[in-house]
């Protein structure tokens, strides 16, 4: 679905924000992307986008060049930035000027999904609040139907019931063709969705594995202050620490996304190594 | 539905379908909800309950009928029955005697508590058991 080889990326050649980056995203998955503040990761998606180019290597959508920016790639795309600027319409209009790029637009489901949202059909866009504006957009670009959903911080400015039925909606909206990225700070938002963790940090993909896999290699728990065990990576808490352990038993806890990017962007690299060894290793 | 942390989101979701399944609310030959619609009432990726039922239908509790949808098997509130009690006899009844043991507890005295907890709490559907 999309492929980066070897891409290098930066606003100047003199400072590069990636590396020979290289990243496979699949269809029939929800991709959490995460990094630090200014570690690229909405740089990242517009490269998917084709709206900023590689100064080496490729990004390919559906086995387009992004950067060259193809009708046919770009109707089966929809970006959904952190920053919306919408324009002085209403839906119906929204969706007379906007939708023929989209042969996918799918226009009772865009009202279907607006009331689901609570955003009133007859309000000029502009003239609602962020949070509303926001609702919208994520309607619209689900209803295209494109088969590359790529949304920065969807859930920031939504209120609560918004971030419920969020969820709801992009739980229906994933189909077994689709690929759905979404960068995020809010990982508690969208705990129960995401199934595949994706981490940027210092100009590379550092973590590309699903939850599934990485709570069958690791363990997430608290531990007594006391105690001095083979933990990988601890963090004070109120009581005793939380901590990251091999999983040794096979026994299952669930991934603490938090946790474990601290972990990763501290530097520390055991996490890591235990993540990318090969699976036969692991008994080890 | 809030999920606990200690056990797979999928089987939790596994645990409540066999609820229902044992509570009759979902009936032999019912059609149960589809993966999409349960996913979205559980506010889930869609793959988890996928997981789900691959895992109920190699227990013969749920069926594939292709294109239509999932549903309950005839013998599904026997297959539930099965496995809740083997995991019951596999990991809760050990801790059980383990308690009984250290505390030493009579089994004279569980038996009494265990008929007198049936007629308190089950009266009714002991009458209606054949």
């Amino acid at each position: 679905m999309i492929q980066i080889n070897n891409l290098s990326f930066g606003y100047s050649r003199k400072s590069l924000l990636f590396r020979n980056l290289n990243l496979r995203l699949q269809e029939g998955h929800i991709y959490g992307l995460l990094g630090k503040n200014g570690a690229g990761k909405s740089t990242l998606l517009k490269n998917m986008a084709g709206l900023v180019f590689p100064l080496e290597g490729s990004c390919q959508v559906n086995g387009f060049d992004a950067s060259k920016r193809y009708p046919a790639m770009l109707q089966d795309l929809y970006f959904i930035p952190e920053e919306i600027y919408m324009p002085a319409l209403t839906a119906r209009q929204f969706v007379a000027n906007t939708a023929p790029f989209y042969p996918f637009f799918d226009e009772d489901v865009f009202y279907s999904y607006l009331s689901e949202f609570d955003v009133p059909q007859h309000a000029v866009f502009n003239k609602l609040s962020f949070g509303q504006q926001k609702k919208a957009i994520i309607a619209f670009g689900l209803a295209t139907n494109a088969s590359v959903l790529i949304m920065d911080e969807p859930t920031n400015g939504l209120d609560i019931p918004s971030k419920v039925q969020f969820r709801r909606i992009i739980a229906s909206a994933l189909t077994e063709n689709r690929c759905i990225i979404i960068s995020t700070h809010q990982v508690r938002d969208l705990d129960s969705l995401i199934d595949t963790l994706v981490v940027v940090h210092d100009r590379e993909i550092v973590l590309n594995e699903s939850l599934d896999a990485i709570s069958e290699r690791l363990t997430f728990t608290t531990i007594p202050e006391s105690e001095s065990s083979n933990a990988l990576y601890t963090e004070d808490a109120l009581r005793g620490k939380q901590a990251i352990l091999p999983n040794l038993l096979g026994n299952y806890s669930k991934v603490d996304m938090e946790l474990l990017f601290n972990a990763i962007t501290s530097g520390n690299t055991s996490v890591t190594e235990i993540l990318q060894r090969p699976q036969y290793e692991k008994s080890l | 539905m809030e999920f606990k942390e200690n056990e797979p989101i999928y089987l939790q979701i596994a645990a409540h379908v066999c609820d229902q399944i044992l509570l009759g609310k979902w009936a032999a030959e019912d059609k149960i909800p589809s993966v999409r619609d349960l996913a979205v009432s559980f506010q889930v990726n869609p793959n988890t309950v996928m997981r789900t039922y691959e895992q109920l239908q190699n227990q013969e509790v749920i069926y594939n009928k292709r294109g239509i949808g999932f549903f309950v098997t005839p013998d599904a509130v026997r297959k539930v029955k099965a496995q809740r009690k083997e995991r019951f006899l596999q990991q809760d009844l050990p801790e059980f005697f383990h308690n009984l043991f250290l505390l030493e507890i009579d089994l004279e005295e569980i038996q009494q508590r265990y008929e007198a907890f049936k007629t308190e709490n089950y009266e009714s559907e002991i009458e209606q058991k054949p």
